[in-house]
């Protein structure tokens, strides 16, 4: 396990250097440069103004190294702009008595950078708004595994009743409707004048605050409800699966009750599979997020992600892109991890 | 004239539709009739739920057409704003309608005073064209990348297996967001990306039909020059654009497509072809075990045409039931880039900015964003249940 683990770990460290890269290059297109000084700047800046106070920023400088200078293993920039100031990646613009200027200071240690729409640290940015995230992830998880698990083992248990079909129905077409679509059906539904219902809020801005089941149950349902119908149909399948095996034919001709078969032997084989499913949701969930928190307006991590992107941010959008990768990569291994110890079957070699 | 009541509107709808129910009934019964002697497809009518899909699906795919190609069904223009109709609630007349104008806003107007009903219909017109045709392309470049990786395992598995990995663990919002802007159109990403993207088929029916016909060489080159020939052309057409980064082929360039609809199409492919790759290479592994594939290599095939005419089309099972499915991802992703403004012009009636355009109003109006909601749901619901239907009936046999 232990070498399996390392080689693992190892294969995800390039993969976030991969992806953190093309990210670095994305943004540091010129024409994406050309935007960002503009709007840090001003609108009306012609050419000349732009490549100066992109220059006097180390904007301009080969690829590589500005990518080493943000990782942290090239000594960051120092330099004499035209316009008589000293600027350094590691020099503190608002600090000005800094004694000691670091030589690196990228990620590596512990520097984010800053970000350029919200001029504030990067991680201080990215932690506010990921607890906020988590708390919604935190109530999408509560609602959408169980009921999810529950639906698939329902409809699994006895394949082809009536509790199966009408299950399934609900499944395939929760799996067909979209957060945008279920969001503004949902919306429409509850909290719209047109149809009187108004139970709940049609924005979550006061749950940042203060989550109430008025404010937060609608954001919640959107998400959990497009993840839960994959994996109901995922727990249905494998449900299926084993309740036709050998070992619960036995257990049936011993003359157990088919409650306990349900729950003391099928259970346990049947989680397998969708366990793996949970676990590769996440990448997917990171999508849902972006989609409720703007159809919401619940100031989360998948907001700062629609408002760095949308200003080419290049800090902060790259702060994003190490925690999303970080996300889908760590829980791909867990869920490779936990598959092999769910299931004994399986070595890894 | 007056506000017209629920009953009124649906059947006027209806009767809008009419093409549409012709067009289903004729299909239907022509499928039914001749169903035994049209092999999967015919099959598909004996499961419920296959049938269901189907019609959900064909609905759209004449409502497109229609609208598309014949400007039927429609009744009014998706871009024109008629003063008087904002935010007007379905049902509403047209206020100061010429006679020759369709007299009511069916689904009432959004908030820029345009037809909803106009722009759903043309919006599903866009839809039925643009994600197949994306998909179809993620089919190809995965097939052509999934079979060697594989089929040869080792080192090129290794590789391309990274890369798609790389490609998945990639958030989609954020991808899109970074390439599908207009200061990333300017520096030209997309169309190098297109270069790349677009070879692929090229190289497939290449190959294809290279591998089928290399013993009779004559036979051959003709239909390699033909193919190639107005398939090259094609792909120059679609990746060189005047006054672009690539415009040295302008001579041959026979159509130009939109810069944004361009990026818009390559980024869904290019977040799609990781998955097909995905499926056809665990196929492909698991199929080239099979007996066929050992008598063919005895028999000295080569290997791509074991790989295209041995395993490709005994994989074609899964690959169709996935194909169904991945139109209706496709579908949301475009809707997806639509929610967000992104890529097509905000103006365009696409489902997903449509969604958009009525969200910011939803609490007050919902139709205008309800209306393209529940058709952009229904299609992939069709795409999903037809998916479910095929997979029952290939299995069964």
């Amino acid at each position: 396990m232990g070498p399996f683990i390392l080689k693992r770990i190892a294969v995800m460290i390039f993969t976030a250097l991969c992806l953190t890269f093309v990210v670095f290059f994305l943004t540091n297109l010129h024409p994406n440069l050309e935007k960002l000084a503009k709007t840090q700047g001003n609108f009306r800046m012609d050419d000349q103004a732009v490549n100066s106070w992109l220059s006097n920023r180390g904007y301009l400088r080969p690829l590589h190294i500005k990518y080493g200078e943000w990782l942290g293993v090239l000594p960051g920039y120092v330099i004499e702009g035209k316009d008589k100031k000293t600027r350094g990646k590691c020099i503190n613009p608002k600090n000005v008595e800094q004694k000691v200027i670091p030589i690196f200071c990228g990620i590596i240690q512990g520097n984010w950078g800053t970000s350029t729409v919200f001029r504030t640290d990067v991680d201080s940015i990215l932690l506010t708004r990921l607890s906020l995230t988590g708390k919604l992830m935190f109530a999408v998880m509560l609602v959408m595994v169980p009921s999810a698990l529950i639906f698939g083992i329902l409809a699994g248990m006895r394949e082809g009743s009536r509790t199966d079909r009408a299950l399934s129905t609900v499944s395939i077409v929760t799996t067909a409707t979209p957060e945008y679509v279920s969001g503004v059906i949902l919306i429409s539904i509850f909290a719209s004048s047109a149809f009187g219902l108004k139970w709940f809020k049609g924005t979550a801005t006061q749950a940042m605050e203060n989550a109430t089941i008025e404010n937060f149950l609608l954001p919640v349902m959107t998400i959990a409800l497009y993840g839960m119908g994959y994996i109901a149909r995922m727990t249905r399948a494998s449900m299926t699966e084993v309740m036709t095996s050998q070992y619960i034919r036995t257990a049936r001709l011993k003359g157990l009750g088919f409650g306990n078969i349900v729950i003391k032997h099928a259970l346990r084989n049947a989680l397998i599979a969708p366990f793996t499913v949970i676990m590769l949701q996440f990448p997917w969930l990171l999508n849902g997020v972006v989609i409720v928190e703007t159809l919401f307006n619940f100031k989360g991590f998948g907001w700062v992600l629609v408002q760095a992107a949308g200003n080419n941010d290049i800090d902060l959008l790259l702060g994003v892109s190490v925690v999303s990768v970080f996300v889908v990569l760590v829980t791909q291994l867990i869920s490779d991890i936990g598959y092999v110890y769910l299931n004994p079957r399986i070595k890894v070699s | 004239m007056e506000l017209l009541s629920w009953g009124e509107i649906i059947l006027k709808i209806l009767s809008r539709l009419m093409p549409v129910w012709i067009a289903l009934v004729v299909t239907f019964s022509f499928s039914i009739y001749f169903k035994r002697n049209l092999g999967l497809y015919g099959k598909l009518f004996d499961s419920r739920i296959g049938v269901i899909g189907f019609a959900i699906l064909m609905f759209w795919v004449f409502t497109g057409f229609f609208a598309g190609a014949l400007d039927w069904i429609v009744t009014s223009d998706p871009l024109s704003q008629v003063s008087g109709m904002k935010n007007k609630v379905p049902g509403t007349p047209v206020r100061g309608a010429d006679p020759g104008d369709y007299p009511f806003f069916l689904l009432g107007g959004d908030n820029m005073a345009r037809d909803v009903f106009t722009r759903v219909i043309y919006g599903s017109s866009l839809i039925i064209v643009i994600a197949p045709l994306a998909t179809l392309f993620a089919f190809m470049m995965g097939i052509t990348l999934g079979l060697p990786a594989g089929y040869y395992g080792g080192k090129l598995d290794t590789i391309l297996s990274f890369l798609a990995n790389l490609i998945l663990a990639f958030p989609v919002i954020l991808l899109f967001y970074l390439l599908v802007t207009p200061e990333i159109v300017d520096t030209g990403v997309p169309q190098f990306m297109a270069v790349v993207l677009f070879f692929f088929p090229l190289v497939f029916f290449t190959v294809l039909l290279n591998t089928r016909f290399h013993t009779t060489p004559r036979k051959r080159t003709t239909i390699l020059f033909f193919v190639v020939g107005i398939l090259g052309v094609l792909y120059l057409s679609v990746i060189n654009e005047a006054g672009s980064k690539i415009s040295i082929f302008n001579s041959v360039d026979l159509f130009n497509i939109d810069a944004g609809l361009l990026t818009v199409f390559v980024s869904v492919v290019f977040v799609n072809s990781p998955t097909t790759f995905r499926i056809v290479r665990g196929l492909t592994m698991d199929i080239k075990t099979r007996d066929y594939v050992s008598a063919a290599q005895t028999r000295g095939e080569g290997p791509w045409y074991i790989m295209l005419w041995e395993i490709l089309p005994n994989a074609r099972g899964p690959l169709i039931v996935d194909f169904c499915l991945r139109i209706g991802d496709t579908t949301i992703l475009l809707g997806t880039l639509g929610f967000f403004g992104l890529g097509l012009e905000s103006e365009s009636p696409n489902w997903g900015a449509t969604i958009n355009d009525g969200r910011k109003l939803l609490s007050i109006y919902p139709h205008a964003a309800l209306a393209p909601a529940l058709s952009l749901l229904s299609l992939v619901l069709g795409l999903n249940l037809l998916a479910d239907g095929l997979r029952e009936e290939s299995l069964r046999d």
